[in-house]
């Protein structure tokens, strides 16, 4: 078995049937990581227990103990999911000695199914950022492109994944961070449907869009591990209730009769040829696969970015508070207490604590929840979601799942989009009316722009209903044709 | 119609979020934060009358928990990070 | 408006917010214990320190008192009602915002009855909203500690409407809140410890005038007496101040009992703002008219209810019937002794008078009494009966509490049964009158004062035990024939 190419499946099985052991697994992503890591800045940290932790998993299964699906599994996590004694950061100073007493439930339920968790991957600054750029940990690059973005906020989780430097990663997505990044990368990552995910231990961006889901290297193992980590979580009363189906199990490729909506307002402005053909032929190879595609509409996406926008900075401007340098993380280096106000112990900290985008949406949230602003910016957003959400609603009636690019173009170069904050906010225009929505959404890879970059296309479904973005996916994903094409740096 | 932000506001914005924010920082946010509110501005024109906001997108079921008393952990793990303390309790700047 | 409430020209508008902390066990939004006496900062846990990524879920019970103390207020219950987030910073506050609600409260639009000086007032309810309480700041010179044991304790605000309107008023407002929470057994009542504060908003006007003044809130107020004497100073203060011709300036101020006067905290100049928004971690609170009505019915009879019931149809004193509805228990332990001697008249002068002098002494509460209402009842049976007096009833109620004995073992034992055997006495005070010729002529001759010296005779030679009654009736017999 080439481990490089293996499902989890394939992996796990022969962990349990100890034709492997966790532990060589385990020791070949590290040192493969480690090797790769110095041209990619893809990791912030590795785990320094992640080998006990693997003869954890062997000693269970020498024991015959009951082990998980995602036995002996390595597993790269976005620097945002809090590791139990294990630095999370963020991606910013101000967590910078930040080691959790508490794994975040995601990653609690990953190690359950025993899956090992080799190390932290790097991401935008508190996960805002779409382009890796704004990590207090250096950006990370894109593996088919050193001068290229590796797409953000996930952007070390998708390089990790597609440099095969981890077996599987998680990611999260608040406005696209998981299937832009993976779009641009290469790999396959789905963002679930608000509340099917816990939230607790993950550092939080904006509360009512942030979701946390796999970005893998294959549907099969997409379908897997997000079977692991879904689920109510008595920890976290925005969880559904509703039993998670068996994804992997119901995973079908027949997409006969299935009815792919195109919406109209991704097809026209501004979309580069390349991911515009790769789309078109997408739409076509379905269409061979016997699923019937049919024009949608839901108008209000073209004010997704604003909404978007005024939203996760107003969430993040309250969520971001608690950093303060009075429980933990970083504090100013005050030589003398005694003399010092509290509001320049506080604005000292945060002003040297936070990166410039961070403080920027956290300008832009405050202004918008302010006395007087309130109407006309975030409530306003509020009011329009709700409209958006309806249209979405109706848009499932007619169709099972949703087709369209992820992002207007393929990735961009390093700095190329740094200087102009609404330039990059304009990129999310394809992701987040999915999260403001609610919906889950994936990328799925489908091709390559003639510079050699992947190109992948988006894929959204219902609320509650993964499994229908998960059979068109798995569909194309067999027709797709790249499957097999790899990073230079293997 | 778009406001301009000023550094007046940004000033008493950074005051609001207790961010210390240099005189060229200012200018810069200003600039950008009078920019992207322009774009914004544009769902001013969708008509929301009588629309209840949304807060949570999808269906979640209303969830309590049971009154039980439980210490997950100990209460020097709840320390550990912190940047100064004295004993068991968290130490910061006189606040009177 | 009547008229003894007005000062110097003036008159005062009062309301009051009342923060009750909800008697859970655990914290309002995790899991956290929320004993007072717990050692630093014992009592938190990731959620409570507002480490990253924790999130809270909220407390059942938390939920089921609010509604329980807003029906007992009459307030509105609201079917679907919304936390916000109240976002400031300050080291108590471990999140950068205290989760609260806003516009959308869980009870509004209630009211209360207070009564000063035997008039009943009825004080409106604006709301009362759910929050989490903030941790606790120590100062030190140098420097300031921080303790979050108390960060994420359930509070009930109540917002009276500014219906008050002098410093009598308002703590009889404020003593009426704590009676009533105590009554739903959602509050344990210590103002000592902070299970229960309040801050009172007071502006003055000229007489008559219809716009308010500028009001001023006052907090640091932990007992009714600092909360009369508080508003009194501050009404006081206020006419100074507008009568030398300045102005009112809207602010917080303290209260330092020491001293007995307020002083300046904070501005509203340097104004907070806020930024309310709904809490995207919680989903709104949904209640349903059939929770509503299910926890109705858990309702206890309120003071209020209680001690018209107690006049009107057990017949009591104006003052019995306010003193045993003052506490719940007290009430409670009267009612049981009024039904089991069938005597609530007998009932409510045993137990304001024998049982609460015994409560006292002992600095215990009523349910710890080691006399049961059964048992007391079977004592005053004997009573009734006329087996043993009133007085010796006395003694034996204090050998009850001591002993713990029943009345009758007592009785038994000590001998104290009552002598009512007319044959008995009437050979003792043949023996008495023989003895006392002079004084039986003395009597005879019209000098009736005389008689209690043969009823103390009677007495003495019977040990006391001898029916007062049965004597005085033979005595006159024998005296006047």
């Amino acid at each position: 078995m080439e481990l490089i190419q293996a499902s989890f499946k394939q992996v796990s099985d022969a962990v349990k049937t100890k034709k492997i052991s966790a532990v060589e697994v385990t020791k070949f992503f590290m040192s493969r990581a480690e090797k790769l890591n110095p041209q990619l800045n893809a990791y912030i940290a590795f785990n320094t227990k992640a080998m006990e932790e693997a003869e954890a998993v062997d000693k269970k299964i020498q024991q015959g103990e009951a082990v998980g699906p995602l036995a002996g599994v390595s597993f790269g996590i976005k620097d945002l999911l809090c590791t139990r004694d294990l630095r999370t950061t963020a991606g910013s100073k101000i967590l910078s000695n930040f080691v959790p007493p508490y794994d975040a439930t995601v990653v609690a339920r990953l190690k359950n199914a025993g899956a090992v968790v080799i190390g932290k991957l790097n991401l935008d600054e508190f996960a805002m950022g779409s382009s890796n750029e704004t990590s207090f940990y250096g950006n990370c690059k894109n593996p088919w492109n050193p001068e290229y973005v590796p797409g953000g906020s996930s952007g070390g989780s998708a390089a990790a994944q597609s440099a095969r430097i981890a077996m599987g990663t998680i990611g999260t997505d608040t406005g696209g961070s998981i299937r832009q990044p993976s779009n641009f990368c290469g790999i396959v990552g789905i963002k679930p449907t608000y509340g099917r995910v816990s939230r607790y231990g993950i550092v939080a961006y904006a509360s009512s869009l942030d979701q946390a889901g796999p970005m893998v290297s294959s549907v099969e193992d997409a379908a897997l591990s997000l079977e692991v980590i879904c689920g109510h979580d008595p920890k976290d009363s925005t969880t559904s209730q509703q039993k998670v189906p068996e994804f992997s199990k119901n995973l079908s490729q027949n997409v006969k009769g299935m009815k792919i909506g195109l919406l109209k307002e991704y097809q026209s402005g501004g979309i580069h040829a390349d991911t515009a053909a790769t789309y078109q032929r997408a739409v076509d190879e379905l269409k061979k696969l016997g699923a019937e595609v049919i024009e949608v509409s839901v108008p209000l996406t073209e004010f997704a970015v604003p909404m978007y926008y005024l939203i996760a900075a107003s969430e993040a401007s309250s969520n971001l508070a608690r950093y303060d340098g009075v429980k933990y993380g970083y504090r100013s280096d005050f030589k003398d207490l005694s003399s010092l106000s509290l509001e320049d112990f506080y604005s000292q900290t945060r002003g040297e604590g936070f990166g410039k985008e961070v403080k920027r949406r956290i300008m832009l949230g405050t202004y918008c929840l302010s006395s007087g602003y309130y109407d006309a910016y975030y409530n306003k957003a509020c009011q329009v979601r709700r409209l958006l959400r309806e249209q979405y609603l109706d848009v499932f009636k007619k169709c099972d799942v949703l087709l369209s690019p992820v992002t207007t173009t393929p990735a961009f170069k390093i700095g190329e989009k740094s200087s102009d904050p609404l330039k990059m906010y304009l990129n999310d225009i394809f992701t987040t009316s999915t999260n403001l929505a609610g919906l889950p959404g994936m990328s799925v890879p489908f091709g390559f722009s003639k510079e050699g970059l992947p190109i992948g296309v988006q894929l959204t479904a219902a609320h509650f209903n993964e499994q229908a973005a998960l059979n068109a996916a798995y569909a194309l994903e067999s027709v797709s044709g790249v499957k097999e094409r790899r990073p230079n740096v293997f | 119609m778009a406001e301009t932000i000023d550094q007046k506001t940004i000033e008493h914005i950074a005051k609001l979020a207790r961010l210390k924010v240099t005189a060229d920082e200012a200018v810069e946010y200003g600039d950008q934060l009078t920019k992207v509110l322009a774009h914004f501005q544009q769902i001013s024109k969708i008509n929301t009358e009588n629309i209840e906001p949304l807060v949570t997108p999808s269906e979640i079921e209303f969830y309590l928990r049971e009154d039980v008393a439980s210490a997950e952990l100990k209460t020097e793990a709840m320390l550990e990070n912190a940047p100064d303390k004295a004993g068991n309790l968290f130490k910061v700047p006189p606040v009177v | 408006m009547s008229s003894k409430n007005t000062y110097r020209g003036y008159e005062a508008v009062i309301g009051i917010e009342v923060h009750v902390q909800l008697k859970t066990k655990s914290k309002i939004f995790c899991a956290d214990g929320t004993n007072f006496d717990a050692a630093d900062n014992e009592n938190t846990s990731p959620v409570s320190v507002g480490m990253p990524g924790t999130l809270p879920v909220l407390n059942k019970t938390a939920v089921e008192y609010s509604i329980k103390t807003g029906l007992a207020l009459g307030c509105q219950i609201r079917n679907k009602s919304i936390f916000a987030r109240k976002n400031y910073f300050y080291p108590d506050l471990p999140k950068g915002y205290q989760i609260s609600q806003y516009d959308k409260p869980i009870c509004e639009h209630g009211s209360v009855t207070i009564v000063v000086d035997k008039e009943p007032k009825k004080i409106s309810i604006t709301r009362a909203h759910m929050e989490e309480d903030a941790g606790k700041s120590t100062h030190f010179g140098d420097y300031t500690l921080v303790n979050y044991n108390r960060a994420g304790i359930p509070l009930l605000e109540i917002v009276s409407g500014p219906d008050l309107s002098s410093p009598k008023e308002a703590a009889e407002y404020a003593r009426t809140i704590r009676q009533i929470v105590l009554y739903l057994g959602v509050n344990d009542g210590n103002l000592e410890e902070g299970s229960l504060r309040c801050d009172c908003n007071v502006s003055v006007k000229p007489i008559g005038r219809k716009e308010l003044g500028t009001k001023v809130e006052l907090k640091n107020l932990n007992s009714f007496r600092f909360v009369e004497k508080a508003v009194e100073y501050e009404i006081d203060r206020q006419i100074d101040e507008i009568e030398s011709g300045k102005k009112i300036i809207q602010e917080t101020r303290l209260y330092d009992p020491d001293k007995n006067r307020t002083f300046s905290m904070r501005t509203k100049e340097d104004a907070q703002d806020y930024r309310y928004f709904p809490d995207p971690d919680l989903l709104p609170i949904m209640v349903s008219d059939a929770d509503i009505e299910r926890i109705k019915k858990t309702l206890p009879e309120l003071p209020f209810d209680k001690q018209k019931r107690f006049k009107e149809t057990l017949n009591l004193s104006e003052y019995d019937a306010e003193l045993l509805t003052s506490e719940k228990e007290l009430a409670d332990y009267f009612e049981e002794l009024s039904t089991a001697s069938g005597s609530p008249k007998l009932a409510a002068n045993w137990v304001t008078t024998e049982v609460l002098r015994e409560v006292n002494t002992h600095k215990i509460n009523i349910k710890q009494a080691p006399v049961s209402p059964a048992a007391l009842a079977a004592l005053l049976k004997q009573v009734e009966s006329g087996a043993i007096s009133g007085k010796i009833a006395k003694t034996v109620f204090t050998e009850m509490w001591t002993s713990g004995k029943s009345a009758e073992e007592i009785i038994k034992e000590k001998s104290l049964a009552q002598v009512s055997d007319t044959s008995l006495i009437e050979k003792i005070i043949d023996d008495i009158l023989a003895a006392n010729k002079s004084q039986v002529d003395e009597y005879r001759s019209g000098k009736t004062k005389v008689f209690g010296f043969f009823v103390g005779a009677a007495m003495k030679a019977t040990k006391g035990q001898a029916n007062p009654d049965v004597v005085n009736k033979i005595l006159k017999q024998k005296l006047e024939s």
